[in-house]
């Protein structure tokens, strides 16, 4: 469905983010991109939706290249391919709903979206989705009073307002704290499946990719050093990836503590429980 | 800084080397040379009779001044309500026109770097040069004593003032925001609606409001140079020596601001 062939990005600082990146995500596919910081995790999505422009290679999707495309093209483009941001990118000053009718944007005129006048489909989509990710008590509160796991909840909801066959995450968990940050991963996993979506998603939290995401890209220097299932992450494949550590000592002592919060969790704020 | 290592091996910090020190001690000389120097030329061409006299001539000023001829507020009405009109309508001119300026001279939203910004910098910077004053003057000969010539000199001297600080406030917005909107598919216009607009309409009415409150005081003196309101009035009663209808006036110019004053402090809570 998404296929990137031979990707490559050179800043004009004449630093390298990517070089040669060639993988193929299947429809319906959950891919984790993995690395240390300065990788080019970041680079690579947004190639994909060109907030970034790639200097070499191409990126497929179905029968679109997207690489190719600009103007209004790269804009129709764009509405299929929802994006979710790292510190939510929400326009903080915006209530819950303007921001979650915002990813219809691409659907309607200038002057619509001016006054606020999205056609009632929108809105009704707009309110499921909400109700979905359990926000119906906020909808006219503004984005910037809502607490971090909320707001990322806003964030997918408007993703999800695009109508989207393709899902960018970029690290979704970064500013939450490990509890919210599993609620916010099974939501879009959830929400994945339910809708059959494709997506790709930056992710530092190793633990948390191999228990949400069946396949994972590790990512090093801009350069593919890994592609398969999350299972096949050793010791030797980290080290591949993130370079020399201890990881079996350390992978056990965070499986010790992570599993008290999990337990806590389900008792109290399950995102499907709270509506 | 400097780190200098004693006889003794120990090192020693101080906020300063010795050179840049007797720079520093050189400069402070230089500042005290041309106070002194300026001084000198200030008062070569002073008549100093006149300044010991100056204590009992505004004495004598401020007594003739009080009481204000009251009465002669009925004749002002009409002037203070000009003033009010010419404040307001060029302030308002100035936002339509700065607005799109302010986009064009912001670096993150110009069409181009190299040509349009510049330029819309150069408007910004020559409205900014020119005081209200002078426009008002250079107004008055081109379109004839009166209210319009007032208007259109504010609106001229407010473009460049609105069109910085608002470029500024455009610079400093969250550009992930906008990104986040990009990425939806919307065009350039909806970009600038959703991502770029919320942020900085905070920015966009404190400086509306503020601009407006310096206009009303403006707009009291542009009547001297013969472009309608208050320093109309005004400078008819200095032509005539007219004391106390000129302490009327000063005293009105002060309510006036006063209140505009007071109705910028509850917009700006209203907004904030």
């Amino acid at each position: 469905m998404l296929v990137i062939d031979d990707l490559s990005k050179q800043y004009a600082t004449g630093d390298t983010a990517l070089r040669g990146v060639s993988f193929t995500l299947q429809p319906g596919q959950l891919l984790g991109l993995i690395g240390p910081s300065g990788a080019g995790k970041s680079t690579l999505i947004r190639c994909v939706n060109r907030l970034v422009e790639p200097t070499g290679g191409s990126i497929r999707l179905r029968d679109v290249t997207l690489s190719s495309l600009s103007g209004a093209d790269l804009r129709k483009a764009r509405r299929r391919i929802g994006m979710i941001f790292q510190e939510y990118a929400l326009v903080e000053r915006l209530t819950v709903m303007e921001n979650v009718l915002s990813g219809r944007l691409g659907y309607v005129g200038f002057w619509a979206s001016w006054f606020r006048r999205f056609p009632e489909a929108d809105i009704e989509r707009a309110f499921a989705l909400l109700d979905r990710v359990g926000l119906m008590d906020h909808v006219d509160k503004r984005a910037d009073a809502l607490s971090g796991g909320q707001r990322q909840r806003v964030g997918i909801a408007r993703a999800l307002a695009q109508d989207p066959e393709l899902l960018l995450i970029d690290e979704p968990t970064a500013s939450l704290d490990p509890k919210t940050s599993r609620q916010v991963m099974r939501l879009i996993t959830e929400l994945c499946a339910e809708r059959g979506l494709a997506g790709i998603v930056n992710i530092h939290d190793v633990e948390l990719a191999q228990m949400f995401l069946p396949r994972i890209i590790g990512l090093r220097a801009g350069e593919i050093v890994y592609d398969g299932p999350a299972s096949g992450l050793n010791a030797e494949v980290l080290t591949r990836i993130y370079g020399e550590e201890d990881w079996k000592k350390s992978s056990q002592s965070e499986e010790e503590t992570d599993s008290a919060p999990a337990g806590v969790a389900s008792l109290s704020l399950d995102p499907a429980a709270v509506r | 800084m400097a780190v200098t290592i004693g006889n003794d091996g120990v090192k020693h910090w101080t906020l300063l080397t010795p050179g840049q020190q007797r720079w520093r001690w050189f400069g402070w000389l230089a500042l005290a040379a041309i106070t002194v120097f300026c001084w000198r030329i200030m008062t070569a061409d002073t008549i100093w009779a006149f300044v010991w006299d100056a204590p009992r001539q505004a004495a004598d000023i401020f007594e003739r001044m009080l009481p204000p001829r009251w009465s002669y507020i009925n004749q002002l009405w009409k002037a203070i309500w000009d003033t009010i009109n010419i404040a307001t309508l060029g302030t308002l001119i100035a936002l339509v026109l700065a607005t799109p300026l302010a986009f064009l001279a912001a670096r993150n939203t110009t069409p181009s770097v190299l040509f349009v910004r510049p330029i819309a910098l150069f408007i910004i910077v020559a409205s900014r040069s020119i005081n209200a004053l002078i426009w008002g003057l250079l107004l008055v000969a081109v379109l004839g004593p009166g209210v319009l010539a007032g208007i259109i000199a504010i609106a001229l001297r407010s473009i460049g003032f609105i069109g910085k600080l608002l470029y500024e406030a455009i610079e400093e917005i969250d550009e992930t925001q906008v990104e986040a909107i990009r990425a939806t598919g919307a065009n350039r216009s909806q970009i600038i609606s959703y991502g770029i607009w919320p942020q900085i309409l905070p920015a966009f009415a404190t400086i509306s409001v503020f601009r407006w409150d310096i206009n009303i005081r403006e707009s009291t003196v542009l009547g001297l140079v013969g472009a309608g309101g208050l320093g109309l009035a005004l400078e008819g009663s200095l032509n005539t020596l007219a004391w106390p209808q000129v302490s009327l006036i000063l005293l009105i110019i002060l309510v006036t601001v006063v209140i505009s004053e007071w109705i910028t402090a509850k917009v700006r809570k209203v907004i904030i």
